[in-house]
Order: C-alpha cells, then sequence, then structure tokens
C-alpha cells in the first residue's frame, strides 16, 4: 500500500513558491498593459481598461502560477483574486454612495436649512429648508414606534414565555411572513382601508404602515434577546414565589432590556427611511403641520423623492443635504443600538 | 514508508506569549510516542507544530526546527499544504465533514490531490476503511452522510481519511476524549495497527492509556500559569511508569497533581 | 379576549413556606389576575398580529376585486396601464417581466459578489481590516433605499453611458445589450442598483453564517492537506450553502418589492423591451409610486391590484426560500 507514494523524491515539500510581490507586480503590470492597449485601441471608459487588466491579472496569475507551483496553487491564487477584486469591486459604488452624500449634502445643509420649511419655495428656487419634513418625520416615526415597540415586545414575551401550542406557532409563521412584507404593500393596505372609509392623507395614517413594517423586526429581535436569558433566572425567581408576570417584568425584561432597546433602535433607523407608504398615505406637504392627525404632512425621505422629482439643481442640492441629514439620523440610531447591545451585554460568561 | 521525527530548540508562540519553549525530541519510525503533561503545558500546541497547523491559529508563530527524515518542515520554500500531506492529524473531536457521505469523507483527501479513477478510489476508501477497522460496520452505507456514525465510529471515520492519502506520520490529539470506553478500546487497537506502517504521536490525558499504547513516553510540564511549557522527559513508556528519572514525573503519574 | 384557556405556566409555582389558607387565596387572587392580565395583554398583541395579517389580506383582495371587476383589459396578460380611460383597461403584465428581471439582474451580480465579500471578510482580509469592514458593511445596509435612489439617478446613471456602449459595441447582436443610446435609466441600471442596494444585506449574514463554521471542520481539510480555497470548498461553502440561501432570498424580497430605488432610476413605459439597455418597462412597485399622484379613486384600486400580485409573488418566494432551507436543513452541518 505504501508503494503508491514511496518513489517520491526527498525535498517533496518543497513546492516551488512564487515571490510574495509576484501579485502585486502582475497587479501593477496588468493595471499598465490594460490602460496601454486601451490608449492605442482609443478606449475611452475607464471600465474597459480596468476590465482588460482584470481579465489580464485573472490569466496571468493562473497561468504562472500552474507552470510554477501547479495547479491546485494555482486555483487558490485564482480564487485569492478574484475574492480581493469581488471586494474591490464592491467598494467602489459603496464609498461613491457615501461621499457624494457627504460632499453634496454639506453645500446647503446649515441652520437656516434645518429650521425652514419649503413654504412658498419653488422647486427652482434656493432656499427652504427640511424643518417641516423633520417634524413630519420624527412625529409618524414616533406614533409608529409606541404601537410597534410595545405590540412587537409583548409578542415576543407570549413567544418565549408563554407559547407552545397552536397559537404560537401561527404567531411565528405569520412574523416570518410579515417580514417579508413590501413596505409599498404595507402602505397599500393603509390606502385600502382610507379609500374604504373615504379619508385624506395625513401624518397617523404612514405610522399606521411604518408600525405594520416594525413590529416583525421587534419580534424577531426581542425574541433572540429574550432566548438568551438564561432559564435558571427564571426559575430562580419562580422558587422564590413570584408570579411568573412578575418574573417577567421584574427578571427576564430587565435582563434582556439592552438587547431588546438595540432592536427597537434598528427597527425605528429601518422605518425612519421608508419612503414608499408615506407617498401613499401622507402625501407630503411644503408647509409645517403639527398635527399628525389631520391633513398631509411631509417626511424626510419623502422630501428627498420630491426634490429629486423637481429637477433643478436647487431642488438636487436640497435632496442631498436632507438625504445626508436622514443618514445622519440613522447612523446615530444604528451606532448608538450597538454601544447599548455592546455595553449591556449579558454577560454569558463564556 | 514512516519516517523519523527529530525535533530541535523548538519554541511556539501565541502573538508575543510564548506556549512552549525549547522542545528537541527524537521520534523513531514506526513506534507510537505518547504526550503527558497537566492542561496548558502545551503538548497540543508542540504536536500541532508538528504538521505546521500551529500558525493557522491567529498569531501562532514558531521557532526551531523540526526534520522529518531529511528535510527542515520550516525550512524556506517548505510549502504548509505539502507538509499536512505528509503528516497527518486526527482530533479530539471527531470531525468528519457533515455534509460529506461517508465514502466522500475517506475520498476528501485523495480529491485534492487530482486524478484517481474511480476504481482507484474506491480501492483506496476501501482500503483505508479496512485500515481503521470500519469497514464492516459501514460497508453497506458508504453513501450516507459521515455525521450519521457513532462517535466512535466517526473517529475512526476520521482516521480513515487520515491514512487514506498515505501520510508518512499520524499525529493524534486526544483522539478517544469524546468517546466512549468500548469506542476507545476500538481506537487503541487501531493504534497498535497502524504503527506498523506511520510514526504515531499521541497527545493523551489517560494515563493509562499511555501506558497501553505507546512505546515511548513524553512528559510536559510547565513552572506555573503564564509560563510556557516545557518537555521535561521522554523515555521507553516502561520506564516512565516505573522509573522516571525525574521527581516531577513521577508526582505526575502517580496522580500528586495534575 | 380569551385569556381562560389552560396554560398551566400562568399558574403560581407553591410559595416556599405553606401560608395560611387565607394568605394563599389572597395571594392566589393577586397574581391570578397579574398573570392573566399580562398574559392576556402580550397574547392579545401575538393575536394583534394575525388580525393585521388577514386584514392586509381581506383589504388587499376586496379593494383588488372592485377594480379588476371592471378592467375591461386581461388583467394578467394586458400591456396597459390605462385605468383613466373609459372603460378602463390594465394588466400587470409589465410590470411582473420587468420585476422579475431587475430581480433576477440584481441576484446574478449581488449573490456572487456578497459571497466572495463575506469569505473575504472571514478567510482573507487581515484580521485588523475585516472587523472595521465588516462594521461599515453593517452599517450600510441601513442607508434608507430612497437615498440609493437619489445616488443611483443621479451618480450611477450618467456613469452607465460608458458601460452601455461598450456592451452594445460587443455583445449588442444579442439583441439583449444593443442600444440605442437613450439615457441608461434601463432594467439593467435599475438591475445594478438594486444589486448595489441588497449587498450589505447578502454580505451580513453571509459572514455571519461563514463565521459559524465549526473550527474543527476546517482544521480536517486543512491537516488533510488542503489549500485556502480548498479548505472554503469542503468545510465552509457546504456548512453555509443554507444561510447563503436564506440570504440570498432575503436580498430577493428586498429587491422585488423596491420601490424608490427603482422609480428614481427606471424611465418607464408600459412595453417590454427586448434589450435590458434600452429605458422602459416597470415594475411593481415603481408603477405605483409613479401612477399613485395621477390616479383616481378608481386608478387607486388598480394599483392596489397590482400592489397585491407583488404581495402574492413576495410570499411565494419567502415560502420557497423556507422549504429549501428545510429541505436542506438535515445536511447543514448545523446539527454536528
Amino acid at each position: 500500500m505504501s508503494t503508491v507514494v514511496a518513489e517520491k523524491p526527498t525535498g517533496s515539500m518543497q513546492g516551488a513558491r512564487l515571490p510574495k510581490w509576484f501579485t502585486v507586480a502582475l497587479a501593477a503590470g496588468s493595471a499598465a498593459l490594460g490602460i496601454g492597449i486601451s490608449f492605442a485601441a482609443g478606449l475611452d471608459s475607464s471600465i474597459q481598461w480596468a476590465l482588460i487588466a482584470a481579465i489580464l491579472f485573472i490569466v496571468g496569475t493562473y497561468v504562472i502560477a500552474t507552470v510554477v507551483e501547479g495547479k491546485r496553487q494555482a486555483k487558490d491564487r485564482i480564487a485569492t483574486s478574484l475574492v480581493w477584486v469581488a471586494f474591490m469591486l464592491a467598494v467602489v459604488p459603496l464609498v461613491s454612495l457615501v461621499w457624494t452624500t457627504v460632499v453634496r449634502g454639506v453645500k446647503v445643509l446649515d441652520v437656516y436649512f434645518l429650521t425652514h420649511s419649503m413654504g412658498v419655495v419653488a422647486d427652482s428656487e434656493t432656499g427652504g429648508g427640511i424643518y417641516h419634513a423633520i417634524i413630519g418625520s420624527l412625529e409618524q416615526v414616533g406614533l409608529a414606534t409606541l404601537m410597534g415597540a410595545p405590540i412587537g415586545i409583548l409578542t415576543a414575551v407570549y413567544l418565549v414565555e408563554y407559547g407552545h401550542g397552536k397559537l404560537a406557532k401561527a404567531v411565528t409563521f405569520f412574523v416570518d411572513v410579515m417580514t417579508g412584507i413590501p413596505s409599498i404593500v404595507a402602505g397599500l393596505f393603509i390606502l385600502s382601508i382610507m379609500l374604504q372609509f373615504q379619508m385624506q392623507p395625513f401624518g397617523f395614517a404612514g405610522s399606521l404602515a411604518l408600525a405594520i413594517l416594525m413590529m416583525p423586526v421587534v419580534v424577531r429581535s426581542t425574541e433572540e434577546m429574550l432566548k438568551l436569558v438564561p432559564n435558571e433566572l427564571r426559575e430562580a425567581s419562580l422558587a422564590l414565589g413570584i408570579p411568573k408576570w412578575r418574573t417577567i417584568l421584574k427578571v427576564v425584561l430587565p435582563t434582556a432590556i439592552g438587547g431588546i432597546t438595540t432592536g427597537v433602535m434598528l427597527a425605528v433607523a429601518r422605518i425612519a427611511g421608508e419612503t414608499a407608504p408615506v407617498l401613499l398615505l401622507v402625501f407630503g406637504n411644503p408647509f409645517i403641520n403639527n398635527n399628525p392627525f389631520e391633513g398631509a404632512q411631509a417626511s424626510l425621505p419623502l422630501y428627498i423623492y420630491q426634490q429629486y422629482a423637481g429637477g433643478t439643481d436647487a431642488s438636487y442640492d436640497r435632496a442631498w443635504a436632507a438625504a445626508l441629514t436622514l443618514i445622519a439620523f440613522v447612523m446615530i440610531l444604528n451606532l448608538g443600538a450597538r454601544a447599548i447591545a455592546r455595553w449591556k451585554a449579558p454577560k454569558t460568561g463564556r | 514508508m514512516s519516517k523519523r521525527i527529530d525535533v530541535s530548540g523548538l519554541s511556539a508562540y501565541y502573538g508575543s506569549f510564548r506556549a512552549i519553549e525549547d522542545i528537541s525530541m527524537t521520534v523513531e519510525p514506526r513506534t507510537v510516542t505518547a504526550f503527558i503533561g497537566p492542561s496548558g503545558c502545551g503538548k497540543s500546541t508542540f504536536l500541532r507544530t508538528l504538521n505546521r497547523m500551529h500558525e493557522v491559529t491567529p498569531g501562532g508563530r514558531v521557532e526551531g526546527k523540526v526534520m522529518l527524515d531529511e528535510e527542515n518542515l520550516y525550512g524556506t520554500g517548505v510549502d504548509p499544504v505539502a507538509v499536512r500531506r505528509e503528516v497527518g492529524m486526527v482530533f479530539q473531536r471527531p470531525n468528519p465533514f457533515p455534509t460529506m457521505s461517508v465514502y466522500d469523507n475517506v475520498a476528501a483527501g485523495l480529491r485534492l490531490s487530482g486524478s484517481y479513477k474511480k476504481s482507484e478510489l474506491g480501492d483506496i476508501v476501501e482500503k483505508s476503511l479496512k485500515g481503521a477497522n470500519l469497514w464492516n460496520e459501514v460497508k453497506d452505507r458508504l453513501n450516507k452522510p459521515g455525521s450519521g456514525l457513532s462517535g466512535g465510529q466517526q473517529q475512526r471515520l476520521c482516521i480513515a481519511r487520515a491514512i487514506a492519502v498515505e501520510p508518512k506520520v499520524l499525529l493524534m490529539d486526544e483522539p478517544c476524549s469524546a468517546l466512549d470506553p468500548i469506542s476507545t478500546l476500538a481506537i487503541e487497537d487501531l493504534i497498535g495497527e497502524l504503527k506498523e506502517r506511520f510514526t504515531i504521536v499521541i497527545v493523551t490525558h489517560n494515563m493509562q492509556q499511555a501506558a497501553r499504547v505507546s512505546d515511548k513516553t513524553a512528559f510536559f510540564n510547565l513552572a506555573a500559569v503564564g509560563q510556557p511549557g516545557k518537555l521535561i522527559e521522554i523515555d521507553d513508556t516502561e520506564r516512565i511508569f516505573s522509573n522516571p528519572s525525574v521527581q516531577a514525573t513521577e508526582d505526575y503519574i502517580s496522580g500528586r497533581f495534575g | 379576549m380569551d385569556i381562560t384557556t389552560k396554560n398551566s405556566d400562568a399558574n403560581p409555582p407553591a410559595a416556599p413556606q405553606p401560608p395560611t389558607a387565607e394568605e394563599k387565596r389572597a395571594a392566589r387572587g393577586a397574581t391570578r389576575l397579574g398573570d392573566r392580565v399580562f398574559l392576556g395583554l402580550s397574547r392579545g398583541s401575538g393575536i394583534l398580529l394575525l388580525v393585521v395579517m388577514a386584514a392586509i389580506a381581506i383589504f388587499l383582495t376586496y379593494r383588488a376585486a372592485i377594480a379588476i371587476s371592471k378592467d375591461e383589459g386581461n388583467f394578467l396578460t394586458t400591456f396597459e396601464w390605462n385605468t383613466n380611460a373609459t372603460p378602463p383597461v390594465f394588466g400587470v403584465a409589465v410590470l411582473a417581466f420587468g420585476t422579475v428581471i431587475s430581480s433576477i439582474i440584481a441576484m446574478v451580480i449581488a449573490v456572487p459578489v456578497a459571497v466572495a465579500i463575506a469569505l473575504f471578510l472571514t478567510h482573507y482580509a487581515p484580521r485588523k481590516l475585516s472587523g472595521p469592514i465588516a462594521y461599515v458593511i453593517d452599517l450600510l445596509a441601513a442607508v434608507p433605499s430612497i437615498v440609493y435612489g437619489l445616488w443611483g439617478a443621479l451618480i450611477l446613471v450618467p456613469n452607465m453611458k460608458g458601460l452601455f456602449g461598450w456592451l452594445n459595441d460587443y455583445f449588442g447582436w444579442t439583441g439583449i445589450f444593443s442600444w440605442q443610446e437613450g439615457a441608461p435609466r434601463s432594467m439593467l441600471t435599475v438591475g445594478i442598483l438594486l444589486a448595489i442596494m441588497i449587498l450589505p444585506v447578502i454580505t451580513n449574514v453571509s459572514r455571519e453564517v461563514f463565521r459559524q463554521t465549526p473550527r474543527m471542520n476546517e482544521e480536517a481539510a486543512l491537516a488533510l492537506g488542503a489549500t485556502r480555497w480548498e479548505v472554503i470548498r469542503m468545510a465552509v461553502l457546504p456548512f453555509g450553502r443554507s444561510g447563503v440561501i436564506s440570504a440570498s432570498m432575503l436580498g430577493l424580497g428586498r429587491a422585488l418589492g423596491e420601490t424608490m430605488a427603482v422609480a428614481t432610476v427606471l424611465s418607464p413605459s408600459f412595453l417590454i423591451q427586448t434589450s435590458l439597455l434600452d429605458p422602459g418597462g416597470g415594475t411593481f412597485a415603481q408603477n405605483i409610486a409613479a401612477k399613485f399622484g395621477e390616479a383616481t379613486e378608481y386608478g387607486r384600486d388598480a394599483l392596489i391590484a397590482s400592489g397585491l400580485v407583488l404581495f402574492v409573488i413576495t410570499l411565494v418566494v419567502n415560502g420557497a426560500a423556507r422549504a429549501i432551507i428545510a429541505r436542506r436543513a438535515e445536511y447543514s452541518g448545523a446539527n454536528a
């Protein structure tokens, strides 16, 4: 049996290796050659020379590595290059997105912008601001959170602490289904009710749709957190004769509160950026409307859309500035949520 | 075709922490060498330096020389991937690939190294499973998932997988610690058979096991927690268990610490 | 609300010291009430969720039925959306086609790239780099879709011309990639933008799955003399397969229902373009956003009808995803 590989020469582990600078050199060479070919052939698109360079690089790696190191190593190198290329490919648009938003957003973003509405400002005029949109967003998202968060948390409590039967199974299943509802469908649902009862757009209608989008997210994250609470804690509390509901309120929920807060904040961040339901239900309004229960309101994401649709340089500037504000708001919520998660994470002792 | 291992001046690090210090020893071909010692003494770390698995751990780094017959595993230009073909390994917990069948698990290593004909592959798989004393138990379920076997069978499957590629050396890192006594016995019997073909190094916490299966025993110890582990002595197993030359070895074996 | 059904858990456990009968009764009364209220509230929330789901299905179907009953065209096959005409004529064929095509493009681009990035973060990138990058990608998943839409319309669209010209030059003969020099507000651009949008989502979930590959499986492969790529092929990808599938389905769900990013980028029309590069077509969500402003009450019902179709499609996709995962569960290695 040992004869199969017995004749291997000594030094069999001495795999010939390409030097470390090989990859870098080949990449640089391919890029140069790619640009060279593009110039020679009169191609001017950056995509073209990048593509030529990438193909040169990959083919080059494969051929050279196969000759020097063998096929398996060559495959390994190809995989490595492809993974790196994919990463860099993805970085370009994502960086561009953030970069453009910041650079173009700061242009008109100032205190005036934050404290004035769009009342009597035409699309083509400069000036105007997002005060009315901020008010609208805060009210709609706030109301949605007031509805969505408690219902979501209570549902999760039911599923983890009480639910074993058919009802719990049904709820779990439909929470899954609900997670997949497109935001515009949630908007259409509320719209269908409004059509049924002949109602005009108002802020709270948007909140209802946002709450529907929020609930499954909160249920899922809260469920995860409650499952992390060790059963010993519950048993210890119950064994002291503390009733179950007080055990949940005083022991289980406080233990998981960090994670639950994180989940709620992430859900808030998600619905704060939703445009579609707001477009259908709240409609948008250039004037300040502080009452979410009557009359059309503005909202930040919707404002961005409408300023984009305005189609002038002045309105584009406003759209970017509002986008920057919205991203900042969402990011602050996200970072805050993560900070809380890290800070209040239940110590698992591992 | 088993080979001699000759280690000299070997130290291994995790980042800046030195886990084992200045170890030198020789392991003869066609023998079983057991590593014993208290937890944290670096015997597993040392084992993993013998097939360059230590450097897979983030921050893992090795200094010194490990000669496999004429060749230094840590010499310049040596490919760690090639080293691991020569020096196979069996782990503490059975780790068959969960998504592969019994057959594919054994063939996994062979498929890496290139082209075998289907019949050739089948022969080697059968031979390896027989070599691991597992053939009779699994020959009717070669296409079932490997994770469906019992723990002891899984571990023998892992041994079959390791020996299928015909390594020169077989490293075993506490191969029985997750198994019941009957499975343990099966593996110990197997080790006795395998040493005809491979150089075997086994880490164990079980003193009786070391006494039963090994020809030589190496005792590792550390001065204190946070200190690097060292090789205290290596000798014939019989001597280590009857009349060790170092007091610490005797204390450990007689159960006075560790 | 029904709170009297059996639930033995709700009973208070026996107190450590046997209290007097009177105390017992008082205590039980109090705890029973508290437990009942709390159970009622939490179960009520669960039931409310079910009611909402039912209401969504019922209301959408009801309003959709109103619209479809008056539709003079075939709701499923008509290439037109004219709800203000008398009689009204509209159908979802173009929208269904556009929704599916744009999502397919997005998936074809996003899934391999996302898997590659996830592998990059777990197995290739230097440790110091991968942590922060993963964090940033996590944050990018939270960027609102309208911002992607704004960026797509104002930055991506003008930058697509080069690629479109190139595709037309070399692959124009296929018909799929021919281009008539129109603004690149076409299905391909939409697909690419959707791919960029869902990339962080798929990457995050895949990375999480790959990270959980049992260390011992990777070591088993390494010890057999596998290269890094072979370790990934043998241990990481098989283990993560079902996770990647569910991540992709999550991304697909987003792509199917995405409204604003499509509405800002696409230049819609009610016909199916054979070329992915020529503007035209539409998606369910985009059409709703675009047509809503001018729609009469009847027109809105028609849009609701199209939304119902979208709803059903997303349900089917999610169901399929769950079925795939369930079937693969035994081989997923999660139970090992």
